[in-house]
Formats: structure tokens, C-alpha cells, sequence
């Protein structure tokens, strides 16, 4: 798929480069980092070594062993430390090594963090980002999706690009924004995705969400690796003349509502597409959203396809089972366009 | 790394380098004396209010722990970044938090600091760079989490190239957490100048200490850390302020993180409605004779600092004091329930009342006083 939403303009002042998803996150962390002294990196393995997918490396060498630090193997210390310096006026990123661990400094984001200006005022600019998602045979512990944890916290927010030049705008974005950030990078998109980025500063909003392909029948609303199995899908239905528009959401949370509105709006028929466990995850908010506010629209119901309700499984035959797959979504998406 | 008990502290003398206390003047002394009565007199004035059910929610007093509340936060310099626990009233008062804003905490106040979105002293006070303030962060509920953000806070400083020590206070139970754990580490390899008070009262809730730890010294905690340690007799405040004198210069001078052990006591229940009857009497009886503030003012006594004509002077100062306080707190409004999801994040803010700091009435005279001189000016 080609680079970015419509907005920001592409204009000819860019000089565009065709970068993975994973360099346009390292490249994130060069820029702002070179642009602002306050802004450091830590997290277990992100030194020398450069990270467990190599995203911080050659950050060592750049900005030295004080700019990106190596810790113990504690996340409640990365993220209570990161809350601390942010106090301080530092703008911590902190790296966990799969996003799955983010478990381990729940407390710390949800209670201390998430929390804290709405209690005192104190503001946490820090940035939590990680590697998150499966179909690469990662297993229970490797493959997690964690944003509907997270969704019941105000105070925080989320995001997840689908794109490389999401990749390195919504970071930016994230590490100028004074609230804590949750950053969620799909791992299977690291080296398989690759667009054009600009070289010159930009940022994707948080908050806004883009629509990558338009349509008339129906939406399916997605983010992250989803978006390119909606995309998958959108080519196949296209062919049997069902015209599907794929909304990316890009930022979890907050939710870009009116794109959402606009969108349901229009089409009248809605495919709610994540790759989390389907009960509890973010297409029930979603859904609830779109019935609240958009009822008179709607012609089928809202329907969801997630993974199944079962932890990530480990063989590649469970784990295609489990995960939402483009055949699943098309045929979904035919349902709704027959309801 | 061996842990020096300094239990039954040696008699005073005169400026012995490992007793920096030797270098408090009178006004120093007697400061520290009416910060602990302060402290003291704004919880019984917060009894009161509690059982006026003016107070929303619970109440825990620190009975009994004033001195070496007091007596750690006095080591630092008035710029230094404070993490106290709900226990820790005195290092407040120490740290110059005006009383008002403790009642207007505790009653939920809309003036409060945190207008009425939190309990108790969940109070954050984030002074501008060049300010000779602390940074003050009050806790959140989960025991533990005070010490990586404290380390995080000296780390922060450090980067910024505005060091402060930071001391964090936390209770045995939680000693117990992960938070603690992981904080202490990684403070340790960073060698971040962290000073951590660890309070063995004997309890935390219901529970005693053989139930929380199968060593017998609290500050053996640090041990594995390689964090320096010792353990003190929490109820001597100058055996206190020596150790914790010690600790914040050794922690400024780059040499890591330490930790010190205070040996004390409970003296009520974990809260207002816990009648403690789990603590057995003799136990209670024992730490009643070694009370830290009785215990202060004998050693004023018999030092010549003062008279119990002063000091009885200074016991009502403070608590006439509390009791304005209290009474400008009471009739504050309550927050506008219009305003319940303001501030949730940036660019919706609204004012967030600064913590006002004051003086003691001491601070002036002793500010310009010369201290005693040091082993090295004597000879
Ligand atoms: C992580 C966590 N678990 C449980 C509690 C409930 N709780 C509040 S205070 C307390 C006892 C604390 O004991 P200790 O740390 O010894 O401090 P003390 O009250 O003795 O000063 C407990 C269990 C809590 N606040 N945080
Ligand atoms: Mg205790």
C-alpha cells in the first residue's frame, strides 16, 4: 500500500525516501531526540545491542549511554523512573521489549501515571511503546494486543500506526504530547511494510484517524496490521462490485469520532475489524459509539471480527485460527452488504 | 557494605564528624522540636475533625513516628525532592507545607491542591527550576510505587543538570511490593541519589513484621541492592538526623543510593476505625516510655537548649497554629461537581492551587546562625 492518509499534504519541498515501518520509528527517536535534549530513551536490551528487533539501534552511539540507558529487567522501575524524570522535565521513551510485559507496569500506568494531572496538575509527557500483535508464531506471551486494557484508563492515550509514515509521525506526535502515550508497534509489520517518509519534520496528529480507501457500501473500521488484511479484503469485494471503505483508526485513544460518524454515515453498514479477543476489546466501545450516536443510519448491524476468546496459541495452524484473516472479513463483509 | 547500628546513640559531643547533628544550632534544634509538635497537633486537630465527620474518608495518624519524620527530612537541603507516605506529616511540616493545606486535603476541599480529587496528603508540589523549593510528590494508594518514580525524579534532575537528592519514605509492608524492589535496583546500577527511609513500626495494618520478612533488620533489605544501609533507633531524632545527615551527603556526593532503617513503633491503629487490638499491650507500654517527642525535649532539657518554660511555649504556638488552620480549612467550599472531568488531559486544564510554603518561626534566626564549629575549626 502506498504511504500516509490524504492529510498531511504531500508536497514536492519532501524529499521522500521508501523506509520500513520499523526505520521509520528508529528515524522518530533520531529526530527528536536530536531536536530535543530532554528527550531520552530507556528499556532492557536498547543500548548497545540496539533493541530485541533492532529498532533503537545505533542510538547508543549517537546520543551516548546517558540518552539511551539499559536497565534491569523491571518494568514497574523503567515506567515509575520514566514518571519521575518526566516530573523533572525530561521526555522519557520507554521501550518494553514485547508489549505483552506491559503488564508488568500496569499499576504504574493506569494508577500513577494516568492519574496524576487530573489529581495534582503534574503532567507525565512520557512515551510507553513496544512491540505488540501475532501471526508470527510469538505464542501467549509474545503476541498480545493490549489496547482494550488500557481503553478504560482516561489519561492515557494510544496508538498504533498501520504505515511507515504513521510510524515516525504519530511517534513524534507522542513524544511532543504532554500526556502519557502509549505507542503500539506491530511487529509483523516492521520489515514487511514500507512507504514513503518524508525526511523533513512532520507529525500525524493523535487523535485523527484516516480513511485508506473509499467506498460506498459499507466500513470497516480497523487499525494497525488489520488495516492491510482490510485493505486485502476491500480488492477481493471490489471485484464481486461491493465498494467497502477501510477507516484507520490510528489513534485508539481518543477516538476520532467524527470519522467514525462521518463514515457510518455514509456507508450504513459497519465491519468492526482488531486483532485483540473479541469480548471486551475496542470494537464493543466502537459499536457502542456508533449505536448511541449514529442508530438512524445503520441498515445491518455493527458487526465484529476479532480473535478468538483464547489466549494467543503457539502452532501456526491454532494461531491462523485464531487470528482474523482476510477470507473471514469477506465474508463478514458480504453478510452485511446482503443483511 | 555493613549496616552500622546506631542504636542507643553515644552521649553528645561536641563536632564529631560522624554526628553532624553536633553542628545544629539552638535554633535548629528547637525547630525540629516544634516541626515534630506541629506535626503532632494538626493530626489530634484532624481527630477532631474526623470525629466531626468533617473529614472524608480515613484518618492515620503517625503517633509515635513524628521524630524520625522530622528528624530525615531536616538532612536535606530545602531544594531537595521529598516522597513522603501517609505516615510522614512531619517531613511536610519540615519541608514548610503550610497546615492549611493538609485540612483542606483531608476535608476534600475545593481550595485543596488537589481539589478534592484526592485523599489525604496525595499532594504534588513541582517548583519551578530556579526556585529554592521542593519538589514535593505526595503518593498514590499503591504502597511502593514511590520509590522508581522517586528514583526517577533524582535521575530526571540529574539529567537536567539541576541535581536534588530525593527521599522517599516507605513503611516495612512495603517493603514487600515489586515497586520497591525494582526501584531500589535500579537506582542502585544508575547510582541515583536516592535516600530511602524504611520504617519498621512493627505493623503494617494488622500484620506484624515476622510476617512481612524473614530478617531481622529492616535495612538488611538493601543488602543485595549493594545499597549502603543502616539502622536506627527511630525514636532518638538526633540519632535520626545524624544517620539521615550522613546518607543525603554521602547520596549527593555521588556515591548511590542508601537506605536507612528506623527502628519504631505504631502507636494507634493503621487507621481511625482499627482498634488494634491484634498489638499486644506490653509492646505498646514499651514504646509509650520512648515516645520521640518526650524523649527530644528531656534532651533539650538537659542540654541547656531550653526550658520547659519555652518549650511549653513552642507546644502551644504549634497548636494554636493547627487549630487556625483547621478553622480557616472548614469553611472552604467543596469543588464544583461541574468541574469532574476537567484536567483529565493537556489543554484542559484549570488552576491547580500551588502549595503555599511558609517559614518556621524559627527559620529567620537560625538562617544566619552560626553553627557550632566543626572538629577542624576547634583545634
Ligand atoms: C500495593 C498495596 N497493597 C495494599 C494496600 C492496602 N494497604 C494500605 S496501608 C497497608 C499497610 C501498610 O503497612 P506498612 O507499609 O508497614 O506502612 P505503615 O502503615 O505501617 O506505616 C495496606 C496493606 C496498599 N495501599 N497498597
Ligand atoms: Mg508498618
Amino acid at each position: 500500500m502506498s504511504g500516509g492518509s490524504k492529510d498531511p499534504p504531500y508536497t514536492s519541498a519532501f524529499i521522500m525516501a521508501v523506509i520500513t515501518y520499523l526505520e521509520a520509528i528508529r528515524q522518530a527517536l533520531f529526530d527528536e531526540m536530536s531536536a530535543d535534549e530532554r528527550v531520552f530513551v530507556m528499556g532492557e536490551d536498547v543500548g548497545a545491542y540496539g533493541g530485541a528487533f533492532k529498532v533503537t539501534e545505533g542510538l547508543q552511539d549517537k546520543f551516548g549511554e546517558a540518552r539511551v540507558i539499559d536497565t534491569p529487567i523491571s518494568e514497574i522501575a523503567i515506567v515509575g523512573s520514566a514518571i519521575g524524570a518526566s516530573y523533572m522535565g525530561m521526555r522519557p521513551v520507554c521501550e518494553i521489549q514485547f508489549i505483552d510485559f506491559i503488564a508488568c507496569c500496569f499499576d504504574m500506568l493506569t494508577n500513577f501515571a494516568a492519574t496524576s494531572r487530573y489529581r495534582n496538575g503534574a503532567g507525565v509527557p512520557i512515551v510507553v511503546r513496544g512491540p505488540c500483535g501475532g501471526g508470527v508464531g510469538g505464542g501467549p506471551f509474545h503476541s498480545l494486543n493490549p489496547e482494550s486494557f488500557f481503553l478504560n484508563t482516561p489519561g492515557l492515550k494510544m496508538v498504533e500506526p498501520s504505515t511507515a509514515y504513521d510510524a515516525k509521525g504519530l511517534l513524534k506526535a507522542a513524544i511532543r504530547d504532554d500526556d502519557p502515550v502509549l505507542y503500539f508497534e506491530h511487529k509483523f509489520l516492521y520489515r514487511r511494510i514500507k512507504d514513503e517518509v518524508p525526511d523533513e519534520d512532520y507529525i500525524v496528529p493523535l487523535g485523527k484517524a484516516a480513511v485508506r480507501c473509499e467506498g460506498s457500501d459499507l466500513t470497516i473500521i480497523t487499525f494497525g496490521a488489520m488495516v492491510h488484511t482490510a485493505l486485502d479484503a476491500a480488492k477481493q469485494l471490489e471485484a464481486d462490485g461491493v465498494h467497502a471503505e477501510v477507516l484507520d483508526l490510528r489513534s485508539l485513544a481518543p477516538l476520532d469520532r467524527e470519522a467514525i460518524l462521518a463514515s457510518v454515515a455514509k456507508t450504513s453498514r459497519v465491519l468492526l475489524l482488531y486483532e485483540a479477543r473479541r469480548t471486551g476489546g475496542i470494537g464493543g466501545e466502537l459499536a457502542a459509539i456508533i449505536a448511541e450516536e449514529a442508530f438512524e443510519y445503520l441498515d445491518a448491524p455493527i458487526m465484529r471480527i476479532a480473535s478468538e476468546d483464547a489466549p494467543v496459541p503457539y502452532a501456526p495452524p491454532l494461531e491462523a485460527a485464531f487470528l482474523p484473516t482476510v477470507d473471514k472479513v469477506v465474508e463478514g463483509a458480504r453478510k452485511l452488504v446482503e443483511y | 557494605m555493613t549496616g552500622k547500628s546506631t542504636l542507643n546513640a553515644d552521649e553528645w559531643r561536641v563536632a564529631d564528624p560522624d554526628r553532624p547533628s553536633d553542628l545544629l544550632a539552638r535554633e535548629q534544634l528547637l525547630e525540629m522540636y516544634y516541626f515534630t509538635r506541629l506535626a503532632r497537633e494538626v493530626e489530634e486537630r484532624l481527630v477532631i475533625l474526623f470525629r466531626q465527620s468533617k473529614v472524608i474518608g480515613g484518618l492515620y495518624r503517625s503517633l509515635g513516628q513524628e521524630g524520625e519524620s522530622v528528624a530525615t527530612a531536616y538532612a536535606l537541603q530545602r531544594r531537595d525532592a521529598v516522597l513522603p507516605l501517609i505516615r510522614n506529616m512531619g517531613a511536610l511540616m519540615t519541608m514548610g507545607v503550610r497546615p492549611i493545606e493538609i485540612f483542606r486535603q483531608y476535608m476534600a476541599k475545593g481550595t485543596s491542591n488537589s481539589r478534592g480529587r484526592d485523599l489525604n496528603i496525595h499532594i504534588v508540589h513541582m517548583p519551578a527550576p530556579d526556585t529554592h523549593e521542593p519538589v514535593i510528590v505526595g503518593p498514590i494508594s499503591m504502597l511502593g510505587d514511590s520509590i522508581p518514580v522517586a528514583a526517577g525524579i533524582a535521575m530526571g534532575a540529574r539529567m537536567r543538570n539541576n541535581p536534588r537528592v530525593a527521599m522517599a519514605w516507605i513503611g516495612d509492608g512495603a517493603t514487600s511490593t515489586g515497586a520497591f524492589h525494582e526501584g531500589m535496583n535500579f537506582a542502585a546500577v544508575q547510582k541515583i541519589p536516592l535516600v530511602v527511609v524504611a520504617e519498621d513500626n512493627k505493623y503494617a495494618y494488622s500484620t506484624p513484621i515476622s510476617q512481612q520478612m524473614a530478617i531481622k533488620r529492616i535495612d538488611e533489605r538493601a543488602e543485595s541492592y549493594g545499597i549502603a544501609h543502616e539502622l536506627v533507633d527511630g525514636n532518638d531524632m538526633l540519632a535520626v538526623y545524624d544517620v539521615a545527615k550522613r546518607m543525603v551527603e554521602s547520596a549527593r556526593a555521588g556515591h548511590g543510593p542508601q537506605l536507612i532503617g528506623i527502628d519504631t513503633m505504631r502507636m494507634q491503629g493503621h487507621a481511625q476505625h482499627d482498634d488494634a487490638r491484634y498489638v499486644p499491650k506490653t509492646l505498646l507500654d514499651e514504646w509509650t516510655a520512648k515516645d520521640p517527642l518526650r524523649r527530644f525535649r528531656q534532651v533539650l532539657i538537659e542540654r541547656s537548649i531550653a526550658g520547659d518554660r519555652e518549650l511549653d511555649y513552642i507546644d502551644k504556638m504549634a497548636k494554636d497554629y493547627a487549630a487556625r488552620e483547621a478553622d480557616l480549612a472548614v469553611d472552604e467550599p467543596m469543588p464544583d461537581p461541574a468541574t469532574v472531568t476537567r484536567g483529565v488531559y493537556a489543554g484542559d486544564d484549570y488552576a491547580v492551587p500551588r502549595i503555599e510554603l511558609v517559614k518556621s518561626p524559627f527559620a529567620r534566626v537560625s538562617a544566619g546562625l552560626k553553627t557550632r564549629p566543626t572538629q577542624e575549626e576547634v583545634s
